[in-house]
């Protein structure tokens, strides 16, 4: 009876293929059903915040120590630590095992002698003194203008973080997540370059002292801009407001005003040694607005000048002092 | 008696020696094996030299080596333009393997041609016999000769194209533009999520990176069109085994020119030949080594030398041919040679010269001039009706010289750190100048301080520029900055100008001093009868150098409200605009 046998396993073939066609279709349902989105709002991609910590990473306020420590002198890292030693020394910022970000401005691929960048004996002198303190790491962390590399490379800054012990940073496409910055006027969420904070205890800011056409000078406070990406050609359409905002969003534990060399015109580029002197100082604050006010007055010489609008807005929300001279300043000579 | 035990069948196998008595390692140190090694190792130099042309890898290794050494490259730039640039010499050092052993280079250097065989080899599926018919010769394998030809006219006309098909310039560029982004694309990905998902530190997958340090992903034009000829030209493997080689390749073309002067060949004995054709197995040239070898299609692969099982095939130094020294009747089998009886049936054993008949020579050399009046006069590319997009790389030659010189390598364009060379589609160059380096500003902006894409360029259609040279320092003062356009504003755009919106991003990022991007302060009544003060931007010619940093942070982003366009480059006296850069230009002619 061949006959019974092939129609035996022709009834079981059919009822295996009918299985799977029917779990095939079950399966795509299910799938279908779980994937389901009848308004759209489902496919669209979840963006996670980031939120820098309530406060910042400002220290404790002093009542006692000066709010400004001026150095000058010719060796950056005798007046680096000067300066630190005025408003009480590195101990003061830096605990053992801290992860530390060092933010210096390297916006441009420029030779450090044209003052359109932080000058490496400063980034070196501070990198030395932060490890000294006993940082874990520290982290060197910019944003340029121009090609990241190239920028870290030809201003010198990779070159003196490196050998003084600090780790660079560059930025690639990956490395921003969304920031929000409560109370911001214009960037409340902003793409923000946030693998060299993650884990990190303490920020410094170390910026050089620049001219700039459109908000007139461009110091610690501005130097902020280089922590951010995204849209950030739209920030002149209210460059005031926006460095106020930067004060607001980056709470620092230390800035370091770069006083070495002046950029006084055709900044914030430069470009020619003829647009560059001396300026031989170096500030330190955990106020940036006061450290900057020092700048405009006594390193760019615009004391007859009144501070730029972006001073008042962001001493208006508490965010510091332009009033240097009403405040205690250490002015010490260093080597 | 004790080791016969313990020792596997499959051991002793290996360790068995061969059956004309050479210990077994004999079959370890086949020249088929060097082979394989000597392409494992140009290809990865190959790969390493791509990988380093990149500003922190660069460290003086020869990154445009293969170009140099490619003796079509030298050949044909010194036809077009009577010079040997920089290290162009060194296409020379091909000619010695290629006159001493034939077209060696295509089967044990050239990393395209490495490529095809691999490709060939993976997606392998047909039978002995398939592969003995696929690996004969035809007519078609003509073509690169004919393809060589029309090349070599136009570079003598003054139209350099070889680098369309060149071997190398073609990988270079796919390389440049195709499989280094994409190589970042996937890196960058695999990067995110060892670090979100597996919380790992993804510092040591910045190796893989082709561009360390550059913030965006790069993107080239047309880039799918590049990765898709390598595809279907490499593809072309599945039906025509080394089909680009065969086929298509100008150099291969030059070198199989060259190599029937060649002192080696394989060499077939007539004694022993019993014409069974397994040499057809893997020949990769199909030079059929089973009768009349041509020479200048065999690569020199070896591969017929290990599948003859009468060991009749030898590679060994060229001698006459013997067809008229066989004595007696090969059709009775009583032929002899030099007192040996003859087995194969076919007596020819060499035909030196490519397949050419002397008719389709002048077909392509017709061919050839007629194409150049039929691409230059497209006007895409000249004095006349020249595309204001055409914007070229600091320190390249004049237009006419560029088009001399320029071998569409793209190594400009993979060196370029913020991405702004791109390879020109047919819009703003046509056809001659297509994939040849222009400026997209949209995507980034020639850096001030960097001359890389004159260090790489292997012809000099981008002259070696000192920063000096670019910036106009020192001794080149008195010449100035070298300009590759101007900035122009559409003021109908511009935030300032038309939107009463303060802005002047272009003013802050003008990289020159003192800055060719100035601004007036005007105080306006604004729309809700406010007086404001505005700064509002304009450009001094004599001092933009054309970098194009305004255009590409203008944040009218998609049109941008200051823009850079071809005129006023320093190499140009036609493209020039202010009467004093003319004058400059003529007093240095």
């Amino acid at each position: 009876m061949g006959d019974e046998r092939y129609l035996r396993e022709s009834r079981r073939h059919f009822l295996k293929q009918a299985g799977i066609a029917a779990g095939a279709a079950a399966a795509a349902g299910a799938l279908a059903w779980a994937l389901h989105d009848p308004d759209g709002e489902r496919g669209k991609e979840a963006r996670p915040e980031l939120e820098l910590p309530k406060g910042g990473f400002a220290v404790v306020p002093s009542a006692v120590l000066p709010a400004l420590g001026v150095a000058e002198g010719q060796d950056a890292a005798r007046m680096v630590r000067a300066a630190v030693d005025a408003v009480g020394g590195i101990g003061r910022f830096v605990r053992r095992g801290d992860v530390v970000v060092v933010k210096p401005n390297v916006a441009f691929e420029r030779a450090a002698a044209l003052g359109a960048t932080t000058n490496p004996e400063v980034v070196r002198a501070l990198v030395s003194l932060v490890r000294e303190a006993g940082a874990r790491e520290v982290r060197v962390a910019d944003n340029p203008i121009e090609s990241p590399e190239a920028c870290f490379v030809r201003s010198g800054v990779q070159r003196a973080a490196e050998e003084a012990g600090a780790r660079v940073v560059l930025p690639s496409a990956r490395d921003f997540e969304t920031l929000r910055v409560p109370g911001a006027t214009w960037i409340e969420r902003w793409p923000f370059f946030a693998r060299p904070f993650a884990g990190a205890d303490r920020v410094i800011g170390v910026a050089p002292v620049k001219d700039h056409n459109l908000c007139r000078a461009s110091m610690t406070t501005k130097n902020w801009y280089g922590l951010l990406g995204g849209r950030r050609n739209q920030f002149h359409q209210d460059i005031h407001g926006i460095i106020s905002d930067l004060a607001l969003m980056m709470r620092p534990t230390l800035v370091v005003l770069d006083g070495t060399r002046v950029l006084f015109r055709s900044g914030p580029t430069g470009g020619s040694l003829a647009d560059v002197r001396p300026g031989n100082t170096i500030v330190a604050s955990t106020d940036s607005l006061a450290a900057d006010a020092y700048g405009w007055d006594e390193l760019l010489g615009r004391s007859g000048e009144p501070l730029p609008p972006y001073f008042a807005r962001a001493a208006a929300r508490g965010l510091g002092n332009p009033d240097w001279r009403a405040q205690a300043v250490k002015k010490v000579h260093a080597g | 008696m004790g080791s016969t035990l313990v020792t596997p069948g499959w051991v002793r196998r290996r360790l068995a020696p061969n059956p004309d008595g050479s210990p077994w390692w004999a079959r370890a140190f086949r020249a088929t094996r060097v082979r394989v090694v000597s392409q494992a190792f140009f290809f990865s130099l190959f790969v390493f030299l791509v990988w380093c042309t990149w500003f922190s890898r660069l460290r003086g290794y020869p990154v445009s080596l293969f170009l140099e050494v490619d003796p079509l490259v030298g050949v044909a730039t010194a036809i077009a333009n009577h010079t040997v640039y920089r290290w162009l010499w060194r296409g020379l050092l091909v000619f010695i393997p290629t006159l001493l052993l034939g077209r060696a280079f295509c089967n044990w250097m050239c990393p395209y041609g490495t490529l095809h065989q691999l490709v060939g080899w993976l997606f392998n599926v047909w039978t002995n016999r398939d592969n003995m018919s696929r690996n004969r010769y035809r007519p078609a394998y003509q073509i690169k000769y004919l393809v060589l030809a029309v090349f070599l006219v136009l570079a003598a006309l003054g139209s350099l194209q070889v680098g369309l098909l060149d071997p190398i310039c073609l990988l270079v560029r796919t390389f440049a533009t195709a499989i280094a982004p994409a190589a970042d694309l996937a890196h960058v990905n695999l990067a995110a999520a060892l670090r979100t998902r597996l919380g790992m530190d993804p510092e040591p997958l910045l190796l893989l990176s082709s561009a360390p340090g550059a913030l965006e992903q790069r993107v080239f034009r047309g880039a799918w069109f590049v990765g898709a000829m390598i595809v279907g030209l490499v593809g072309m493997n599945l039906v025509i085994p080394r089909f680009f080689c065969r086929v298509l390749c100008p150099l291969g073309a030059l070198l199989g020119v060259l190599s029937r002067w060649s002192l080696f060949r394989i060499d077939r004995d007539l004694a022993k030949c019993t014409d069974c054709d397994l040499c057809l197995r893997r020949c990769e040239g199909a030079s059929d080594p089973h009768q009349a070898l041509r020479k200048s299609e065999c690569f020199v692969c070896m591969n017929c030398i290990d599948d003859c099982p009468e060991g009749a095939l030898s590679f060994r130094l060229e001698r006459l041919p013997v067809k008229d020294r066989v004595l007696g009747d090969l059709a009775k089998g009583t032929a002899t040679l030099f007192g040996e009886k003859v087995i194969s049936r076919v007596p020819d054993t060499v035909r030196a010269a490519p397949a050419v008949p002397r008719r389709r020579w002048l077909f392509a050399v017709a061919g050839g001039m007629l194409a150049f009046p039929f691409l230059r006069l497209s006007a895409a590319v000249n004095k006349r009706g020249f595309s204001p997009k055409a914007i070229r790389p600091p320190g390249s030659v004049e237009e006419a010289a560029f088009l001399e010189r320029c071998i569409k390598c793209d190594q400009c364009i993979r060196v370029c750190p913020t991405n702004v060379l791109q390879p020109a589609t047919l819009a703003p160059a046509g056809l001659e100048g297509l994939w040849t380096p222009v400026m997209n500003f949209a995507i980034g902006f020639c850096q001030l301080n960097c001359t890389l894409c004159s260090e790489v360029c292997p012809t000099g259609a981008i002259q070696k520029t000192p920063l000096d040279r670019k910036l106009g320092l020192g001794p080149y003062a008195e010449k100035g900055p070298i300009s590759i356009g101007t900035a122009f504003f559409d003021r109908g755009r511009c935030l300032p100008w038309a939107m009463e919106t303060p802005c002047v991003v272009c003013e802050e990022v003008c990289p020159v001093t003192p800055k060719a991007i100035g601004t007036y302060d005007e105080e306006i009544t604004r729309w809700d009868g406010k007086r404001v003060l505005l700064k509002r931007p304009y450009v001094r010619p004599e001092l933009c150098i054309g970098c194009g940093i305004c255009e590409h942070e203008c944040p009218v982003v998609d049109s941008a409200a200051v823009y850079v366009t071809a005129v006023g480059e320093t190499r140009s006296i036609e493209r020039s605009l202010l009467l004093e850069a003319t004058r400059k230009a003529k007093e240095g002619t």
